[in-house]
C-alpha cells in the first residue's frame, strides 16, 4: 500500500503484487488495442455515451475524440508497467503526475474488472468472496475478486498518499 | 449529510433565450466501482472545486444517483465530459 515520503507517493510491492498488478495493467491495455468491441459492457463502460438518448450524436463525437481518450488511457496503464520491477519484488516512487497516471490506471481496470464480475451498489464484497471460496476456492471469481478488493485498497491508499489539494 | 446542490440559476428570462444559446449541462451518473474518494478527487482535481464542494456533489451522485458538476457552453461541456471519461467517471451532456 501507498504512503507518503519526502514529497512522493511510495509503496513497497511483494512478489505477488507485482505480478498482479502487471497482469491487470497488461489486461487493460490489451482490452484498448484488441479492436475495441463496443458491444462489450466494459468497452460501453470505459467509453460511454455522451448523449445517451442520441445515438447520432454520441457517434459523431466519439469519432473525434475516442482515439485520444483510447490512447490515454493506454499510457496510463503504461505508468503502472513503467514503474514496477519486471519482476521480483520491489519499491515504486511516483511523483504527483505518475501518481495520477496510477490512479486513474487502477480506476479502468477496477472498471473493467466490477463490470465483468457485475458488481452492483448492494454487493457487499466480503460476502461475495466467501460465497465464491465456498463454491470453489480455487476458482477463477475468487481470483478476480481478491483482486478487485486488492485494487480499491490500493486505489485508497494512493489517494490519502496524494498530497491534499488545498 | 450535505444539502443538495443547488442547480444553476434559471431566471424567468430564460423564456427570452433562443434554444441554442441555452447553457448546456455536463451530469456525473453514478456507479458501483468508483471509490467516493476518488470521485471527491476528481472534482478537485479537474473543475477546481474546493474540497467541500466536491464532497457535496460526489454525495449527490451517490445519493441522488447523478449530480450537474459543471454549466455552460455545449463544447466546453463535451470536453469536460471527455476528460470525465478520462478519469473513468460516467459523464453525460445534456440541455439544462
Amino acid at each position: 500500500m501507498f504512503r507518503r515520503s519526502g514529497g512522493q507517493c511510495v509503496a513497497t510491492f511483494a512478489h505477488d503484487e507485482v505480478r498482479v498488478l502487471r497482469k491487470v495493467a497488461a489486461e487493460v491495455v490489451g482490452l484498448l488495442t484488441d479492436g475495441m468491441d463496443h458491444t462489450d459492457p466494459v468497452v460501453s463502460r470505459l467509453f460511454p455515451d455522451i448523449y445517451p438518448e442520441r445515438p447520432e450524436d454520441s457517434q459523431e463525437f466519439r469519432l473525434y475524440t475516442e482515439g485520444d481518450l483510447k490512447t490515454s488511457k493506454i499510457d496510463q496503464a503504461g505508468a503502472i508497467l513503467a514503474a514496477l520491477p519486471d519482476e521480483g519484488e520491489g519499491e515504486v516512487r511516483l511523483d504527483g503526475e505518475a501518481a495520477e497516471a496510477w490512479l486513474r490506471a487502477i480506476n479502468d481496470a477496477r472498471l473493467a474488472m466490477g463490470t465483468r464480475l457485475e458488481i452492483q451498489a448492494d454487493t457487499d464484497l466480503g460476502e461475495e468472496l466467501d460465497n465464491a471460496v465456498l463454491e470453489d476456492p480455487g476458482s477463477s471469481r475468487v481470483f478476480q475478486l481478491s483482486v478487485y478488493a486488492y485494487l480499491g485498497y490500493l486505489q485508497e491508499s494512493l489517494l490519502n498518499a496524494l498530497p491534499e489539494i488545498r | 449529510m450535505a444539502l443538495p446542490q443547488v442547480v444553476p440559476v434559471e431566471t424567468p428570462e430564460i423564456e427570452e433565450v433562443p434554444a441554442g444559446d441555452r447553457p448546456w449541462v455536463t451530469i456525473v451518473w453514478d456507479d458501483p466501482v468508483n471509490l467516493m474518494s476518488y470521485v471527491t478527487w476528481v472534482f478537485q482535481k479537474l473543475f477546481g472545486y474546493s474540497k467541500e464542494k466536491a464532497e457535496r456533489l460526489m454525495m449527490d451522485v451517490h445519493t441522488k444517483g447523478k449530480a450537474v458538476v459543471s454549466t455552460g457552453a455545449r463544447e466546453r461541456m463535451e470536453m469536460d465530459a471527455n476528460q470525465l471519461h478520462g478519469y473513468g467517471l460516467w459523464a453525460t451532456v445534456d440541455r439544462s
